[in-house]
């Protein structure tokens, strides 16, 4: 087997050192009934290189991708262009089959890399510190909010209807078991976000409002005013962007007086990957620093004074704290955190603004087209590259009849809000700078068809 | 003309000594090239990314919270860009460059056909949220792997969508807990054996409940007289570590298993040593409820420097029907359905506790574990914890006589090793012996873990390791081990010969800097 590097006589020989008769001896511990005497029933032998390529490639060819298709979906997955030399370097064998960076002195590649990431998602976000990334946004969402309950002492969490509802329900999922209380809200088709809805929630028992920034929508919430209602009642603002490449047109989160920030990082380096592995990213003032979840990387010194980088601040983690940590979080991100990195470095902070500019002129181009079409209209008054439009009727028929016409068209509310009626015509549509003039007229021409 | 060289004279070399003594102006030396802070290399006007075509300003006005100045992050050039990072690359160690005999952690080989498939446009260039019919490449993978982990596990059902083996955890506890609330049974404690993973008390307080440690016998397993003292109607379950942190095998545990099920609770196995006993023994023969399968260790997706990872949780049929969701569902025509919020209910699934994070889990990952078991199949993965535990266990023959293998008599281990400090020289300790590893080329094993022995050393070499590559390890550890008793000061102060020497962690605790201020 091209994987494994004994063969039969160094099999031979090293029973012969360790004294055993053979390789099933060594399993003397199991007890006897639950020894299998060959093979696992009902599964298939082995495969050569050539044939689990093939059936991989078949399977691969029963979806239809992206790359393929007008494309037009958001929703917190977002196709960007990821420059070629991102997935050559993330492929380096020093970073793909490294460890955790337990060993500073043969991990300073990795080391660094966090440093510089958690440097780079600090100054996008606006906040003083941030970690070295979180499983996803969601998971990232739920770990803010029990840091707030942490700081504030307090268990009540309210969420503005334009948070992603999967963020929702991973944080409601936690909630039933931590017993905190959740107040949450569905979106409405307004032009506006919720803010004003949200600040009246508030009151001396919150811990955190959580807003999304732009919000599920695509609408941009005024989170200065937010902050300001949030504070004056002892409460903290978290801020969750699902979309890091709008932060290179609007202002940074932490600047507006976001005490947490969180994000899904997908949208640079990573690709669509059908929803994972992704990366959380997590930011906050420096004074909540030992209230952080995940692992952080710090710089130091070695034995001869030279620069070096350490995880650090571990007694907050699981491994170490046992039933005392801040988190259930063990492993990060880390090549992810590389991916997002490598391109972010690539972008710098002029080309992320560039690649913000063309993802915004392409959604507008498409919001100005798709407004023409009979029976739909623009909901947003506010967007960066992500709109809703109301159809004339349920938009989970609409969205499948246009793939059938081979247009990925957005994302149907329907599928995100299954149960809210009122929200069944609304779709999702975002635009990239992957988007062009083609594309969008394929949309239109496929959507007139569609609704006629 | 001159002369060809013959003899094949050159220059002297000049001694190791003499070369220490080079200061070089770069603080380079050779190969082993130093690397700065893209903040001190890059700046705002540097950019490795071109686009196409003019900005209609015009379609940016209107937009509220606009950024009056670009965010200050340094950009670099593709050169620049692809020197950094290589350079840095350099100064890891890798599973590519040699043997990481991490205990627990399993490092094994990386397939790189599982790279290439994972970058399969029908998996990696398409959206969660597509119509279900334009992504069926993807959803068959997660379908054929689910089948193939059931299968493997002796299991009822299996959770796809945890992110990692702690997240695993937490979501067979979920199940647990979910099924304990459906039958309005409100039990509160997790009995957790000292042995366990830190990851496990840590979860179990997460999901609410409170932890009670159980005790380890003296051969290293979990005391089973303790945990069936301890049952009662109100222990949720246990968490049982299979194979345990020692590299045994829990013998008991279909006993213990049965004990708890009497008294009405459930088992969760740590699937993390999974590797050790896959193709060979199905923990749902063992009495397991809920089981997590950390999919970077046993099935080799690679670890990246730290994740992303991936834990789907195997399920018995008492907790099958509380699995999270998103799940997948194949129709009698081949297809592959989605079970999500939207058809939950209709589809039979209404006690789904919930979910654990957005979309459908680490599709990435599943392809790749995909295709490193179809390589396999059931055959080699037999092989596979096979040649796992015969390495292992050359390692704990050929070592026990310069180091103290605490529980060698007990009989064979499992796929790791443990060895203690017992013999050390006064004032030498496991942390210098695993540092003088780095020195001879190697990543340390696993130190100071298990806690039940002292100073341990847990050495994982993975089926993935050659017999030669295995006797110069042994070879190196014999004398590591000998210079370690004789209180080699050397042994001491290593690392003498990496990218950087010890580091000063008092330090990057007591004066924290995350981010570069300049």
């Amino acid at each position: 087997m091209r994987y494994l590097p004994l063969n039969d006589a160094d099999r031979a020989a090293m029973l012969d050192v360790v004294g055993a008769g053979s390789i099933d001896d060594l399993f003397v511990d199991v007890p006897a009934e639950a020894r299998l005497a060959g093979p696992v029933p009902g599964l298939p032998m082995h495969a050569s290189e050539m044939a689990v390529e093939r059936h991989m490639a078949r399977l691969s060819a029963q979806s239809l991708t992206a790359g393929q298709a007008p494309f037009f979906l958001g929703a917190g997955a977002y196709r960007h262009h990821v420059p070629a030399s991102v997935d050559h370097l993330i492929q380096r064998g020093e970073f793909l089959t490294a460890y955790t960076p337990y060993q500073p002195e043969i991990a300073q590649g990795t080391l660094q890399v966090l440093f510089e990431f958690q440097t780079q998602v600090a100054r996008l976000f606006g906040t003083d510190v941030a970690n070295a990334s979180l499983y996803d946004g969601s998971t990232a969402c739920w770990e803010a909010v029990t840091m707030a309950g942490r700081i504030t002492k307090r268990k009540k969490a309210v969420f503005s209807g334009g948070v992603h509802p999967h963020y929702v329900e991973t944080a409601r999922t936690m909630a039933k078991f931590t017993g905190d209380t959740l107040v949450t809200r569905l979106p409405e088709l307004l032009a506006a976000s919720d803010d004003d809805a949200v600040i009246a929630d508030i009151d001396g028992e919150t811990s955190c409002v959580v807003v999304q920034y732009p919000d599920i929508l695509g609408r941009i919430p005024d989170l200065a005013k937010i902050a300001g209602a949030a504070q004056a009642k002892g409460a903290l603002l978290i801020a969750v962007v699902t979309e890091p490449v709008a932060l290179g047109l609007l202002e940074s989160p932490g600047t507006l007086g976001a005490d947490i920030v969180v994000g899904e990082g997908q949208s640079l380096g990573v690709g669509l990957q059908f929803g994972g592995p992704y990366l959380g990213l997590f930011g906050c003032r420096e004074k909540y620093l030992r209230q952080m979840p995940g692992r952080l990387c710090g710089e130091t010194l070695d034995a001869d004074g030279k620069r070096g980088f350490v995880l650090t601040l571990s007694t907050r983690e699981q491994h170490i704290r046992r039933e005392k940590a801040t988190s259930n979080i063990c492993t990060n991100s880390g090549l992810c955190a590389l991916a997002f990195s490598i391109h972010l470095t690539l972008l710098g902070g002029k080309g992320l603004e560039e690649m913000a500019k063309h993802s915004r002129v392409r959604a507008a181009q498409t919001a100005q087209a798709l407004s023409k079409v009979a029976g739909v209209s623009v909901v947003n008054a506010s967007y960066f590259n992500e709109f809703a439009v109301v159809l004339p009727r349920d938009a989970r028929d609409v969205v499948r009849e246009l793939a059938d016409k081979g247009v990925l068209g957005g994302v149907s509310l329907g599928r995100l809000y299954p149960g809210a009626d009122g929200l069944a015509n609304g779709l999702l549509v975002t635009a990239t700078e992957c988007t062009t003039t083609e594309d969008i007229e394929a949309l239109v021409k496929a959507l007139e068809e569609v609704l006629a | 003309m001159n002369e060809i060289n013959r003899s094949g004279w050159r220059p002297a070399m000049g001694s190791a000594g003499e070369a220490e003594a080079i200061e070089t102006t770069t603080g380079n030396r050779g190969l082993q090239l130093e690397e700065a802070l893209i903040f001190e290399i890059g700046n705002l006007d540097h950019c490795g990314v071109d686009f196409d075509g003019a900005i209609d300003e015009r379609l940016l006005e209107g937009l509220p919270s606009r950024r009056s100045a670009p965010v200050d992050l340094p950009g670099l050039t593709e050169p620049e860009a692809v020197r950094h990072y290589t350079r840095l690359s350099r100064q890891n160690y890798a599973i590519d460059l040699g043997l990481f005999p991490l205990g627990s952690c399993t490092m094994k080989h990386n397939p790189r056909l599982d790279e290439k498939v994972a970058r399969f446009p029908g998996f990696a260039d398409v959206h969660p949220l597509q119509p279900q019919s334009t992504v069926q490449g993807a959803l068959k993978v997660m379908d054929e792997l689910a089948q193939w982990l059931i299968t493997l596990t002796g299991m009822a059902g299996v959770a796809m969508t945890p992110k990692a083996g702690a997240h695993g955890e937490l979501c067979g506890l979920l199940c647990i807990r979910a099924a304990l609330e459906a039958r309005g049974d409100a039990r509160e404690v997790i009995l957790v054996p000292e042995s366990a993973h830190g990851t496990n008390p840590a979860t179990a307080a997460f999901a609410g409940y409170r932890v009670e440690n159980i005790p380890a016998t003296a051969d290293g397993r979990v005391d089973v007289d303790a945990l069936t003292a301890r049952l009662g109607l109100d222990v949720a379950g246990v968490m049982i570590t299979n194979p345990n942190t020692c590299g045994l095998f829990e013998r008991d545990l279909k006993t213990i298993a049965d004990a708890v099920h009497a008294a009405g609770g459930f088992v969760y196995c740590d699937g993390a040593n999974f590797n050790a006993i896959v193709g060979r023994v199905r923990p749902g023969d063992l009495g397991v409820d809920a089981m997590h399968i950390n999919l970077h260790k046993t099935f080799s997706t690679p670890h990246g420097g730290g994740g992303p990872g991936s834990g789907p949780v195997v399920l018995s049929a008492a907790l099958a029907p509380f699995a999270p969701l998103p799940f997948t569902t194949r129709g009698a025509d081949g297809s592959v359905h989605l079970i999500e919020e939207e058809n939950a209910a209709q589809e039979g699934h209404a006690q789904a506790f919930g979910r654990m994070c957005a979309f459908h889990g680490q599709m990435g990952m599943y392809s790749r574990a995909l295709a490193y078991i179809l390589s396999h199949g059931a055959d080699g993965l037999r092989q596979v914890s096979g040649d796992a535990v015969l390495n292992a266990n050359y390692v704990l023959r050929s070592l026990e006589g310069v180091l103290d293998a605490p529980f060698g008599a007990a009989g064979p281990c499992m796929h790791e090793a443990l060895f203690s400090d017992d013999g050390f020289a006064e004032g030498f300790s496991t942390l210098d012996l695993a540092k003088g590893l780095i020195d001879e080329g190697y990543h340390p094993m696993t130190v100071y873990f298990p806690l039940v022995v002292h100073g341990a050393m847990l050495v994982e070499p993975t089926e993935t390791e050659s017999r030669g590559g295995l006797d110069q390890f042994i070879g190196a550890m014999r004398v590591l081990a000998e210079r370690a008793k004789a209180g080699d000061p050397l042994l001491k102060s290593a690392p003498h010969l990496a990218p950087r020497r010890r580091l000063d962690e008092t330090l990057a605790a007591r004066k924290p800097k995350l981010v570069w201020k300049g």
